[in-house]
């Protein structure tokens, strides 16, 4: 198990600081690194695969710092954001380029089995320059893997994907996260964090605002209702019964049941069956209906 | 063949900018074919096309065109991050891309120049020129490969020390030649074929000390600016 870890780390343009104190720690599995664009995601990113030194504070990878040592890319794959890929060459020649430039034992087989993972056998003695946006996308997730690093750091992998490979990628991820490597990548787009990743790293404004799992971060922002679909067998009355409640803030009615506005998760999806149970009422559904990826985002975006 | 020097060939060959490396020696041979040709005095073409033309325009002007493309345009596309991912010290990739900047530039300047030079003089004359232009090309290449890591115009700043350097500076205040790379390569030219078409104005022990002092000095440079290759965020 290889970590990736960030210790008070900055990094500032003159003036300008991208990344202001971000301390955390990646282990195996799959981590989305969310933030909205210009928050500092690039800039984290290339700090932990060496790309840029911090301005304050350490980045290590398995312990090593990750600045001028290229001994880390051993243990480490990067798929950057710019789409940049030898033209001339098919898929096939770069990826085995990859696999000879890191001293593989058997590169033709490690580079067929790189290309195969990302599906792109029919096309690989194609020139690279010939290919779709997502499949040079795909051919670089090959030339990273191929060396099966136990580290992948991916920048916006899934730009460029139409939606059947966007699943796909989404799945290898899975599977190489599920496999015991660390996997880290970036993205704006909160649907795509949200299937590949419970667990986040949220950036905004070039400080970290938010770490872990984003059901467990919502739970904790106990500053903010949290809101719960509900439907009974007597939406009218059990609406009366809620309000009566210290943990309800507020109940709307409307033809698909209630909406509940809790101050406090705990005491209430505690008081709720009590009530049900002395009323006598029947609750069909009870659904939390901002514990989207999105609404954990956008409060911690707002805050 | 390393890795690193094959996909710097073909990154070479496979650009269009390749193409800007023959109008200069083709025209170098033309002129002096031309002049032998019409059968116009040694004396009074020699100099000015094996000097003027070959030594001060054709090689570094062809050192500058590879020696930037060879590093500089896979810095220039992003293409660079992908050898730069490798656990690779960072000498094997200045090392082999130097290589080939100093194999192409000699290859397309000294073949031109010896035969200029077998036209002006004898057979002896074009191969010492040919030998000096691979000495040249391989400091001019070492010059031109660490430029491209230290600036972002790494062209400009060659021309500036091709053109206002060499060929302004170096024939006007006698001190700059020390520093002028031209110099030492009609130096060598002149220890291995004297003639008096060409004459060097540094002695040999300085132009092969200082070949030696730009060329390990400029690739030690551009060893430890690849050590420290930042790649600055798009959307950061």
């Amino acid at each position: 198990m290889t970590n990736v870890d960030l210790d008070g780390v900055s990094r500032w343009y003159g003036n300008v600081v991208a990344v202001n104190d971000v301390s955390m720690s990646l282990g195996t599995g799959v981590t989305g690194l969310l933030g909205p664009n210009g928050a500092g995601k690039t800039t984290v990113l290339h700090m932990m695969a060496g790309f840029l030194a911090p301005s304050r504070g350490t980045v290590t990878l398995g312990g090593e710092p990750t600045w001028r040592n290229p001994a880390v890319y051993r243990r480490l794959g990067l798929v950057t954001e710019r789409e940049a890929v030898y033209d001339f060459l098919s898929a096939y020649e770069f990826v085995l380029a990859s696999a000879r430039l890191h001293g593989l034992a058997q590169p033709e087989a490690a580079a067929q089995r790189a290309i195969d993972l990302v599906e792109l056998a029919d096309a690989q003695d194609r020139r690279v320059g010939t290919y779709s946006k997502g499949m040079r996308q795909r051919a670089r997730v090959a030339a990273a893997l191929v060396h099966d690093p136990e580290v992948l750091l991916l920048d916006e992998p899934f730009n460029g994907m139409d939606p059947r490979q966007r699943m796909h990628m989404m799945e290898l991820l899975h599977s190489l996260g599920g496999a015991g490597r660390t996997i880290l990548f970036s993205s704006h787009i909160l649907e795509e964090v949200e299937q590949v990743s419970g667990t986040v790293q949220v950036i905004v404004s070039g400080r970290l605002a938010a770490s872990g799992d984003f059901r467990t971060i919502r739970r904790l922002m106990t500053n903010r209702p949290h809101v719960f679909a509900v439907q009974s067998s007597d939406d009218r009355r059990l609406a009366v019964e809620l309000m009566g409640q210290p943990s309800v803030n507020g109940v709307d009615i409307d033809r698909d049941g209630l909406t509940v506005r809790a101050g406090d998760y705990g005491s209430f999806t505690r008081a709720l069956p009590k009530i049900a149970l002395a009323s006598g009422i029947r609750v069909r559904r009870l659904l939390p209906s901002d514990e989207s990826l999105e609404s954990v985002f956008s409060y911690l975006v707002e805050a | 063949m390393t890795t690193i020097s094959w996909i710097t060939a073909r990154g070479l060959f496979g650009r269009r900018r390749f193409l800007l490396l023959f109008p200069l020696p083709m025209l170098l041979v033309l002129l002096a074919a031309m002049s032998r040709a019409a059968g116009v005095d040694p004396g009074q073409w020699g100099s000015p096309i094996i000097y003027g033309l070959g030594l001060g325009v054709v090689l570094p002007v062809i050192a500058l065109i590879v020696g930037t493309a060879v590093l500089g345009s896979e810095i220039d596309d992003g293409t660079l991050v992908h050898v730069l991912t490798k656990p690779l010290p960072r000498w094997q990739i200045v090392l082999p891309k130097l290589g080939v900047a100093t194999l192409v530039t000699a290859l397309t300047a000294a073949i031109p120049l010896y035969v200029a030079g077998v036209l002006a003089n004898s057979i002896r004359f074009g191969l010492g020129l040919a030998a000096a232009t691979a000495v040249g090309a391989l400091v001019y290449s070492a010059l031109f490969l660490a430029l491209s890591l230290v600036t972002r115009r790494p062209v400009l700043l060659g021309l500036v020390y091709v053109l206002i350097w060499e060929g302004l500076l170096g024939n006007v205040v006698s001190g700059t030649t020390v520093l002028s790379i031209q110099h030492y390569v009609m130096t060598v030219a002149d220890t291995i074929a004297p003639t008096t078409l060409l004459e060097g104005r540094v002695s040999l022990p300085v132009a092969i000390v200082m070949s030696g002092v730009f060329t390990i000095g400029f690739t030690v440079l551009a060893i430890d600016r690849l050590r420290s290759f930042s790649v600055a965020g798009e959307t950061s």
